[in-house]
């Protein structure tokens, strides 16, 4: 891919409804409007997301075989594990910050982010891109064990704490409706899919547009904080995505994955989440600080992913692939 | 002439994260019913805007009789104001009916 290529991707990415929506929520933020979408209406979004994504994924696991499968599953578990270890000894390196703290964001920097997923998704049909249609199978995957190995590097096993902890995280709505959308899509098939299309897939973009509007918004909110968080969490926030979506794509191009796929891989990997990481950080963690996690995970990585490094992923794929594949 | 009967009435207003745990201990420790409500405010342990992403805030309310909002309180003592921001208050009230509300009734 030359130059011009990469600057017509990114420029797709830039201009998409999705992104510019997300910059209209900063800018709602930065000129102080009273624009708040209602919590109801924020709760039913994200409902929806997690289940459209899931019925999807399920009809697309339908139509793959096991053995295209398994190494994906395999390099997700081991990425999923693998990622929150390197980002709690990194932070050690990089921050002052305690080990609690270090473990929350290790959480969160292990799960993923369904939104920057979805983004990547609709980036790379913009861009007439292929890829899996089991990578939702991976977000899947992915979205608990970070979690896990984070609170564990913070605190270790706690009793019956750690115990209520991870049964509120499994048994969550995010966990909930993404296995629950792939039971669902994967026992529907095609032909069932066809008739719920028009809600779950034509209203799609529509709906991580109003999505990403709130988040611009939530995102706007944290940035005031970004210059509190000191050089090193900044670092942090942004070298830790590259190297982690990295990790991601050679995984992905070892596994067989296509190049889109890999990419796909790759942004689960860099992505961190800011909808089931915090809910179980803050249940098992309570002392650690919100604010710490928030502003990098939703203030810097979030964004970051988003503008730019979508479009790094996809390039990093295609040269990775170009050496590996 | 209707019978009117003091209980207790406690109103709990926490982050929503701990919802499901504040239901759980409110029915350990013997509340019959509860109310919930979304409730937005700011608070003095409040954590930037953490509350947005987890579901804002709720509020509680239950009428129990005075046992029952002590073993309610020792709940809230030991298991949720270190850790969590959360408000709680109670004040007596009048109910008629008061089997609806206390094991006493």
């Amino acid at each position: 891919m030359d130059l011009q290529e990469s600057l017509s991707l990114a420029l797709t990415n830039l201009t998409s409804p999705p992104v510019l929506a997300f910059v209209l929520g900063l800018v709602a933020v930065a000129v102080k409007t009273d624009l708040r979408l209602p919590d109801a209406v924020y709760q039913a979004t994200s409902i929806y997301l997690l289940l459209a994504i899931g019925i999807k994924g399920g009809v697309a696991l339908r139509e793959s075989s096991a053995s295209d499968v398994a190494w994906p599953i395999l390099a997700a578990i081991v990425l999923g594990i693998a990622i929150p270890v390197a980002a709690f000894f990194l932070l050690r390196v990089m921050t002052p910050l305690g080990r609690i703290d270090r473990g929350a964001l290790a959480a969160h920097y292990g799960s993923t982010s369904l939104v920057t997923f979805t983004a990547a998704l609709v980036f790379l049909q913009a861009s007439l891109i292929s890829y899996e249609g089991y990578v939702v199978t991976l977000l899947t995957i992915l979205e608990i064990p970070g979690i896990i190995v984070g609170l564990l590097l913070a605190q270790g096993v706690r009793g019956d704490r750690f115990g209520e902890t991870l049964r509120e995280v499994v048994l969550g709505r995010s966990v909930l409706l993404l296995v629950g959308g792939l039971v669902i899509g994967f026992l529907t098939g095609p032909v069932g899919y066809a008739r719920v299309e028009p809600f779950f897939g034509g209203l799609f973009i529509g709906v991580l547009t109003l999505f990403l509007l709130e988040l611009g918004m939530l995102t706007g909110r944290q940035l005031s904080a970004v210059r509190q968080a000191g050089p090193g969490l900044i670092a942090f926030a942004i070298l830790f995505p590259l190297l982690a979506g990295t990790a991601g794509v050679v995984g992905g191009t070892l596994a067989g994955m296509s190049i889109g796929g890999a990419m796909v891989l790759g942004v689960l990997c860099a992505s961190a989440s800011y909808i089931a990481a915090p809910a179980a950080v803050r249940l098992a963690l309570p002392e650690a600080k919100p604010s710490i996690t928030l502003v990098s995970s939703l203030g810097i990585t979030f964004p970051f992913n988003l503008v730019i490094g979508i479009p790094v992923y996809l390039l990093l794929a295609e040269a990775i692939g170009g050496w590996l594949g | 002439m209707t019978d009117f009967s003091s209980v207790t009435c406690l109103t709990i207003v926490a982050e929503s994260i701990v919802q499901e745990r504040l239901v759980r201990a409110l029915a350990a420790s013997g509340a019959h019913g509860w109310t919930l409500s979304m409730a937005q405010g700011q608070g003095p342990s409040a954590h930037g805007d953490v509350s947005d992403i987890e579901g804002g805030n709720v509020r509680i309310e239950t009428l129990v009789s005075p046992e029952v909002a002590v073993r309610i309180w020792a709940a809230l003592e030991r298991d949720f104001f270190p850790h969590y921001a959360v408000s709680a208050w109670q004040y007596d009230v009048k109910v008629a009916r008061l089997a609806r509300y206390s094991d006493e009734g």
